[in-house]
Parts: structure tokens; C-alpha cells; sequence
């Protein structure tokens, strides 16, 4: 107990000494003013003393969790024992699309628009979810693809006029194409270069698009993007982000099913295996470089053909918005609602994206949060919120003989 | 021939901070094998300390080289106590986790960082105040190589000699270099392999700040943003000379440093911080073990 406090008072003092300079003093170098705010001081002290409690708490039951995992106790929760109910997964499936179905007819417009975002990233996560969750491909630049797609039908409407349908699947096919240009060569790399190459192209994608202003006019961006049309019927603003919400809705299902049908493939255990452990998977025949290149172009797939609804949303593109940020964003919404896990990462859309839009004081704070919740998720709950349940095959035999003999 | 020469000592220093830099992603790497993505932000404190410190002294009335020292030696201190305790909450907990949860939980400490900095301090550029004084004895070659190259550049040399001293010559030196020679091994004849890790840790995140503040009191601005780049640039550096060799992150920052000056004098600067990631894309297909690095077999 003394030992608790004694340890907690240690760790207070150290990030009162550590925060010091950052959180209490201010200068202003030009006017030369220095503000000292020494209320800081009091709030780090009494926030890391707590603080340090619930991470030892935390840590030690980490740990007890871990020794039972070895021991073979394996805890099951009722949340994921309802999620393996097949006829309750159905049902409470069935509530939530036609709940979503309803959703502009209940709320205005204001709040539709915040639902497409929401599911625009609920997308951006499912694609970055074949590579990063399935296949184990740590990617920071996907949201270039994204602007790929944002791009595709930026340009092709700038230029060609080409509308809305036609350029969907060719936004699509665009960012497949470029995750198989820039997948090809760096795919023989291990994950963690993987991950710094990937943030390069990132990088590269948006000085790119900043600086060839014939293409894509630079950092002003690019206008007046048509909306998506149905069969030339006019609409007011409020009806076309209903419309666009309706696609959006399709495409999360169609994505839903596609990655779901695709984790429990040839290819996705190929995946899930190559992630597990990449000698022992090329030893067992598989093409690595294939299958490698099969998931970061499926990733791309989608996150080109999101983009394209994105720019029809939005009608107005600019560099921007393909920061790493949005990278990290969309990562943090896999990493937290569970790597490999198609409805962990759908919550975690909602959560990362309507929290901070609802929570307006908090949003300040928001990419403050990502990242802390990022590193206590590794720690904490590496499965994420909801975690991917493996395919276990039980031969049902064996048990009742057993139990005769 | 003028302007090559200035050019090529304007590579030369900043290549000489990038290797500064990179030295802390190399040793890190050599041990654990990680990428520490929060280096950079390591580097963009230390700049951020070195500012407040000068402010605060230029404000009390102190001036001229001393602040510099001072501000740098604080610095040093600051930037090895989060690196320090970077290590100790974000990393340790997950040794012996899959290779790719460290890497996510670096990622989310250097965005944390970043922001924690943006809320603390400002969002907005400051500007750093001049420390290094023009030197009556560089007045002859000013226009090719100014006072504050000068200074960037025997600091750096300075250090990069006690790197050295320190780790082919002292006992901390060669615990080190067993840690990164075999982890296990290490353990298993004594040497307390958490303290070395938290150790490469410190001189990583001090050698970094030293590479702020040097870097700050050249540029004259600093901001929560500037560890990002400066980061990419150095690891890119450290992987081009050899991840895990200590020569190699020189030689990989030099090279990347005249690389991006010559371009950018002779070329266009707008594509200046493309040109560091082909570079980086180019020798991990050429070349992934880097220049100077070793080609490890990986063994089953």
C-alpha cells in the first residue's frame, strides 16, 4: 500500500519535472513576453499520481490475463458469445440496416452529412483492414489512394466532364492499379519498411498534387465537382446528400460482404497466414509476392472508389485533405476496433469519427486521444474492441471418449 | 565553383543534423529492432526546450553564446527524459509482442507528442533567436560557409567522437554492442539488458536534441511539425547507410543532406522532400541491408 503511493508520488514528480517546460512556460519571442501557467503543474500532478494506480492495475491484470491464456483458461465474454450466435447476429443485422435505411427520413440534413463521413471511413477501414488486419501489412500512405480516387473524378469531370457512375468503377480500378505499381516493388520488404515506404508515397502523392498544377491545379484544389447524378433528375442540396447516403450505405454493405467472403477464402487465410508467420507460409507454397500484392490492391480498390463518392460529396478537393493525418486516422480506427475484425473496425469508424464531431469542446483533443489510444490499445487490448475470432475446427469426438474411457 | 562550394557545405551541415539524428534510429534499431517513430519528435522537444529556455534567458536579460550552451545542455536533459520514459511506457510493456504492435504504438506516441506539444504551445511557427554570432575570423569565407555551418559542424564532429569513444571504449560501450550483437546472449551473461535498451534510448534522444537546437538556431523557426520530416529524412538516412550501423547513419546523412542541397540548388526545390523518399524507395529495392550494412541471413 505505502509501496503504491510511494511509487505513484515517484511518477507524479517525474512528469511534473517532465511537462514542466512545455505546460508551464510560454514565450512569446516576438514580444517578449513569457506567461508562466502554474496550474498546470497542479492538474499534471494529480492526473499522473491517478494515473499511475490504474496503469499498474491495468498492467498486472494484463499479465494475469496472459497467464491464464497460457494455461489454456481461456475467458470468454458474453458480448462474443452473442456475436457467435448465428440467429441473434442475424436479427440484431437485420434492425441495423433498416435502422440505417431510416436514418435521413428521421434525421435533417446536417446530420446525414455527418453519417456519410462516418461511413466513408467505415469503408477507408475495411479496405485498410485487408492489408493491415488480414495480411499483416503495416500501410501509413493509404490515404493516397484515397486521393486517388478523389483525383480520378476530380480531373475526369474538370476536363472530360465524365460523370459520377462512370468514373466510380474507373476511380476503383485507378487506385488498384497504383497499389499494384507501388505494391510490386516494395513488397519484398519486411513490415516495418513497408510501413516507412508507404508513408513516402503518401508524402509523395500530395507534393505531387501540389506542385503539377497543370493536372491538378495545386494547392487551390479543384471545384465545382458535380454531384452524382440519377438519370438527370434535379436535386436540391438536402435530397443529394440523402442520395449519396444511400450509396454509401450500399457500398459499406457490398464492401461488408466482399471482405467477409474474402477472410474466409483461399486467399484470406493465405493472408491471415502470411501474417502469422511469412517463412513457415512460403514454405508451405504459397506465393508470397502474389498475395501480398492481392491484398494492398484490394486495400486500394476500395479506398479509390470511396474517394471518388468523397469528391462527389464534398465538390471540392484540395491536397489537404490526403494528409498523414487521415492516414493515422483511418489506422487508429482499425487498430482500435480490432486488427482483422470487419465489425470492430465498423464501430471503431463511428466511434473515431462521430465522437469528436459530437463532442465539440473534446475535438480539440481528438488526435490527442488517437494517439494515446493507439499506444494503450497495443498494450492493453492488442485484439482491439471487438477481436477477430480465429476459425477454430473442433473435432467434437474426441471429448465424450475421453470422458468414457 | 563558388556556388557548388556553397552548396556542398550547406549539404554537408544539414546532413551533418540528419546524421545526428539518425544515429538514434540506428542504435534503437540495432537492439530491438524497431523503428522508433517517435524520434523525431524526441528531436522537435529538445528544439521546443532549447526555445523556451532562450526565450525565458534572452527575456531575463542574459544574451549571447551562453544561452546557447545552456539552452542546449537543458535540451539534452529534456529530450533523454522523455526518451527515457518513451521507452518506458510505450515500448517496454510490448517486448516479446508481434513485431507490428510496437511499430503501431510508436506511431501513436509520436502523434500524441506532436499534439501534446500543438496544445501546450502553439500551433503556429515560432521564431528561434539567434544564438550563434557571426565570427570576425569567417568573414573571408562568409559567403561560402557562414559562422552558424561552422558551429553545426564541429558540434556535430565533437559528438560524433565521443559517440564513438563512448561506445568502442567504455564498459556501457561494449554492453551495448553485445545487446545488439545477440539480445539473449547478452542477458545470459550478465548484463542488464533493460538499462542498455533505456540507455540507447537516452543517447539517442540526446543526440537528437543536439540536432534540434543546432538545427533551430540555424533555421531560426520552430514548431511542432518539424520533428515529422526531420524524422522520415534521418531514418531514410539511417536505412541508407546500414540500419544498425552507427558509420553508416553518417554517411547515409551526409548523403542525403548534399543530395537534397545539390538538387535543390541546381534542380527546383519544390520536389525537395520527394526526392529523399525515391532515394529511400530506390535502395531498399537495390540494396535493403543499406550501404555499409550487413546482409543478415534470416534463419528459421
Amino acid at each position: 500500500m505505502l509501496q503504491d503511493f510511494k511509487q505513484s508520488l515517484v511518477v507524479s514528480l517525474w512528469f511534473v519535472f517532465l511537462t514542466f517546460p512545455l505546460l508551464v512556460v510560454r514565450v512569446n519571442t516576438i514580444e517578449n513576453v513569457v506567461v508562466w501557467r502554474w496550474s498546470n503543474i497542479l492538474w499534471v500532478a494529480i492526473g499522473s499520481f491517478v494515473l499511475s494506480y490504474f496503469w499498474r492495475f491495468l498492467l498486472l491484470r494484463r499479465n494475469r490475463r496472459q497467464k491464464q491464456a497460457e494455461e489454456g483458461i481461456a475467458s470468454y465474454g458474453p458480448l462474443q458469445a452473442a456475436l457467435d450466435n448465428i440467429l441473434l447476429r442475424n436479427r440484431a443485422m437485420a434492425v441495423l440496416l433498416v435502422l440505417a435505411l431510416i436514418f435521413p427520413l428521421i434525421f435533417d440534413t446536417y446530420q446525414t452529412n455527418i453519417m456519410v463521413t462516418a461511413l466513408i471511413f467505415v469503408v477507408l477501414g475495411l479496405g485498410l483492414n485487408i492489408g493491415v488486419g488480414l495480411a499483416g501489412l503495416l500501410d501509413l500512405g493509404y490515404v493516397a489512394f484515397f486521393g486517388v480516387g478523389a483525383y480520378s473524378y476530380a480531373i475526369l469531370n474538370y476536363y472530360f466532364d465524365l460523370g459520377f457512375w462512370i468514373v466510380l468503377p474507373i476511380g476503383g480500378i485507378l487506385g488498384c492499379l497504383f497499389g499494384i505499381v507501388l505494391g510490386f516493388p516494395i513488397l519484398r520488404l519486411r513490415g516495418d519498411y513497408l510501413a516507412i515506404v508507404t508513408l513516402g508515397f503518401g508524402m509523395i502523392f500530395k507534393v505531387m498534387m501540389e506542385n503539377w498544377e497543370t493536372l491538378s491545379l495545386g494547392p487551390s484544389g479543384i471545384a465545382n465537382i458535380d454531384r452524382p447524378g440519377f438519370f438527370g433528375v434535379q436535386m436540391s442540396l438536402a435530397q443529394s446528400t440523402t442520395y449519396i447516403y444511400y450509396i454509401m450505405i450500399a457500398l459499406v454493405v457490398l464492401t461488408i460482404i466482399v471482405t467477409n467472403r474474402l477472410k474466409n477464402s483461399r486467399v484470406g487465410r493465405a493472408w491471415i497466414a502470411l501474417r502469422e508467420d511469412e517463412i513457415a507460409c512460403v514454405a508451405m507454397g504459397i506465393d508470397m509476392a502474389r498475395t501480398k500484392l492481392s491484398a494492398y490492391a484490394l486495400g486500394a480498390f476500395w479506398a479509390g472508389i470511396v474517394g471518388v463518392i468523397f469528391a462527389a460529396k464534398t465538390t471540392f478537393i484540395n491536397p489537404a485533405s490526403f494528409t498523414f493525418m487521415e492516414s493515422a486516422i483511418i489506422l487508429s480506427i482499425v487498430v482500435l476496433g480490432g486488427m482483422g475484425s470487419i465489425l470492430g473496425v465498423i464501430l471503431g469508424a463511428f466511434i473515431l469519427v462521430l465522437l469528436p464531431e459530437y463532442l465539440r469542446a473534446f475535438s480539440e483533443y481528438r488526435m490527442l486521444v488517437f494517439g494515446a489510444a493507439m499506444v494503450l490499445m497495443m498494450i492493453f487490448r492488442p485484439q482491439g474492441l471487438i477481436s477477430n475470432l480465429r476459425q477454430i475446427y473442433q473435432y467434437k469426438g474426441t471429448k465424450d471418449k475421453t470422458a468414457h474411457d | 565553383m563558388e556556388y557548388f562550394l556553397e552548396l556542398f557545405f550547406s549539404g554537408l551541415t544539414r546532413g551533418s543534423i540528419y546524421a545526428l539524428i539518425a544515429l538514434g534510429y540506428t542504435m534503437v534499431y540495432g537492439i530491438i529492432q524497431l523503428i522508433n517513430f517517435a524520434h523525431g519528435e524526441i528531436y522537435m522537444i529538445g528544439a521546443f526546450v532549447a526555445l523556451i529556455v532562450a526565450g525565458v534567458c534572452t527575456i531575463y536579460g542574459l544574451s549571447g553564446f551562453a544561452i546557447l550552451i545552456l539552452a542546449a545542455a537543458i535540451a539534452a536533459v529534456y529530450a533523454a527524459a522523455y526518451g527515457y520514459t518513451l521507452e518506458k511506457i510505450a515500448y517496454r510493456p510490448l517486448r516479446g509482442s508481434p513485431r507490428l504492435s510496437p511499430l503501431i504504438s510508436a506511431i501513436g506516441m509520436s502523434i500524441f507528442l506532436q499534439n501534446y506539444v500543438l496544445l501546450a504551445q502553439t500551433p503556429d511557427f515560432l521564431p528561434f533567436p539567434r544564438l550563434i554570432p557571426d565570427f570576425a575570423f569567417m568573414d573571408d569565407v562568409a559567403h561560402i560557409i557562414g559562422s552558424p555551418e561552422l558551429v553545426i559542424l564541429v558540434t556535430t564532429l565533437i559528438t560524433m567522437v565521443l559517440l564513438t569513444l563512448l561506445i568502442k571504449k567504455t564498459r556501457v560501450g561494449k554492453a551495448m554492442r553485445a545487446t545488439q550483437q545477440d539480445l539473449n546472449m547478452a542477458r545470459l551473461v550478465g548484463i542488464n539488458v533493460d538499462r542498455v535498451i533505456s540507455l540507447t534510448f537516452v543517447i539517442g534522444s540526446v543526440l537528437a536534441a543536439i540536432g534540434g537546437v543546432l538545427v533551430a538556431s540555424y533555421i531560426g523557426q520552430v514548431s511542432f511539425y518539424i520533428g515529422f520530416l526531420a524524422g522520415i529524412k534521418a531514418f531514410t538516412a539511417a536505412v541508407l547507410g546500414g540500419i544498425g550501423s552507427i558509420p553508416g547513419a553518417v554517411l547515409g546523412g551526409l548523403i542525403i543532406g548534399w543530395s537534397e542541397s545539390f538538387a535543390a540548388g541546381y534542380i527546383s526545390s519544390d520536389y525537395e522532400d520527394v526526392l529523399t523518399f525515391v532515394l529511400l524507395v530506390v535502395i531498399l529495392i537495390v540494396r535493403p541491408a543499406g550501404i555499409l550494412g550487413k546482409v543478415r541471413k534470416q534463419k528459421v
